[in-house]
């Protein structure tokens, strides 16, 4: 996938203040947060890449970007999960808060690659934060691709990210969408059952179709195995991996999974690279 | 019957099936066209038929104590209903109902099941066929009961 130039780049591993200037709640544990540099601005965070965000005094999470960046405007938007002791931090943290930025870092989705194209963006839990972009990207320009079809999976419809927009997205003309949820829920008239189903269903055409993957590691394996059943190359299944990530920039290891270090050669990759890899358990 | 057989023709499921197979099935089967809301099969009722779905969506359900009727499963456009007729006691395990204007084809199983007695080899690829929409039924049910969207362990 797309590496970003980083050249000019300042030095990475020191962390930039940045005020939260906004926090917008999505379920009972999820925040997106806008922050707003205090003085020195980073580059905007591409589709697909990813901050470290810190908080002082407990410590640094690698958060991908769930904004859009606009032209002239320094703002990131990261939405968050409070699943640990840094997250937590985050996700608790209000307007006003100041905390550590470093990156962006990674791969890209590199969508304007997929121009003339089907589009297959398949999500599962907070795996809607990193492809959010892509979604907006592709209404953004929506005649530059051809068909855009969006399959979200959560646990209970609680816990859909971005519940409004996805609301919105499921009455575009433009959009096909398709949300299912894994457990029973009263009161939801929606689809039950996990995000392979829908996305089976879909009748895609194998030449002319890209599909951008995010959600737990299992998900995405059975659903690139699902689209390559289709015809799908592998090649054109994209999916954005998570690791360990603790520098950033490739040099500490711990993000590493066999020969790719998922901080530089991710999180976004090809499942033709990934594929063989994720099936390896002690990877 | 002939609406029947190209509904058959185009499904995924019947791709690997000759002309003559198609046929025999296409000879068992019938459209049929649901509006929203109408229940096709009941829980414990004796099972007989199977039906595959063009457009719509069906919701599984189960009466639950306290709960009433939960949905465990919606089926859509590809997917099989009804699969209790293969397995004693031949009633349907989970009820069915329709949750949008659905169109199908059902099959009459009693038939298919006389001919595949007739004809070993067609009762063996339709059993393939069958199996291989149920092999990806019982995947994607033991994917979601991994609960891969709870909060994990040992995060930062």
């Amino acid at each position: 996938m797309a590496s970003p130039d980083r050249t000019g780049a300042r030095e990475p591993m020191l962390p930039v203040p940045y005020q939260v200037t906004s926090r917008q709640a999505e379920t009972h544990d999820s925040v997106t947060l806008r922050l707003d540099p205090l003085g020195e601005r980073l580059p905007m965070a591409q589709p697909g890449q990813f901050s470290m965000l810190a908080v002082p005094r407990i410590g640094e999470v690698a958060i991908s970007a769930s904004g859009v960046p606009q032209p002239g405007e320094a703002s990131l938007e990261h939405t968050i999960r409070a699943v640990g002791a840094v997250s937590r931090a985050l996700h608790d943290a209000r307007p006003g808060t100041v905390l550590g930025v470093r990156g962006p870092f990674g791969t890209t989705w590199d969508l304007p690659s997929a121009a003339g194209r089907d589009l297959v963006i398949v999500a599962g839990g907070v795996g809607l934060a990193p492809l959010r972009p892509v979604i907006l990207g592709a209404l953004a320009e929506r005649d530059t691709y051809r068909r855009v079809c969006l399959v979200a999976g959560a646990r209970t419809p609680a816990e859909f990210l971005f519940r409004r927009e996805l609301d919105a997205w499921a009455c575009h003309p433009d959009l096909e969408v398709d949300l299912t949820i894994d457990q029973p829920s009263a009161g939801w008239n929606g689809q039950v059952g996990f995000v392979t189903e829908p996305l089976a269903r879909l009748r895609l055409d194998p030449r002319r179709t890209t599909a951008f993957l995010c959600g737990p590691e299992p998900m995405m394996r059975f659903c690139a195995q699902g689209l390559l059943r289709k015809g799908i190359a592998a090649g054109d299944i994209r999916l954005s991996l998570e690791r360990n990530m603790q520098c950033g920039i490739g040099l500490c290891g711990h993000c590493q999974l066999g020969p790719i270090l998922v901080c530089r050669d991710g999180p976004v990759v090809g499942y033709a690279l990934a594929g063989p890899l994720l099936s390896i358990g002690e990877l | 019957m002939n609406g029947a057989r190209e509904a058959l023709a185009g499904d995924p499921l019947f791709a690997g099936l000759s002309g003559t197979e198609l046929d025999l099935i296409a000879a068992a089967a019938r459209p049929v066209r649901l509006g929203a809301r109408e229940r096709v099969l009941r829980e414990g009722d004796p099972a007989r038929g199977c039906w595959l779905i063009h457009s719509g969506c069906v919701a599984l359900d189960l009466a639950v104590p306290g709960r009433g009727q939960v949905v465990v499963q919606t089926l859509g456009r590809g997917d099989v209903l009804g699969w209790s007729w293969l397995v004693p006691p031949y009633h349907w395990q989970f009820g069915a109902v329709t949750v949008q204007p659905t169109t199908m084809t059902e099959l009459d199983t009693a038939q298919l099941q006389a001919v595949a007695e007739q004809d070993p080899r067609f009762g063996y690829t339709l059993t393939l066929a069958l199996f291989g929409a149920l092999a990806l039924r019982l995947q994607a049910t033991r994917a979601r009961l991994l609960d891969l969207y709870r909060v994990p362990d040992g995060q930062p």
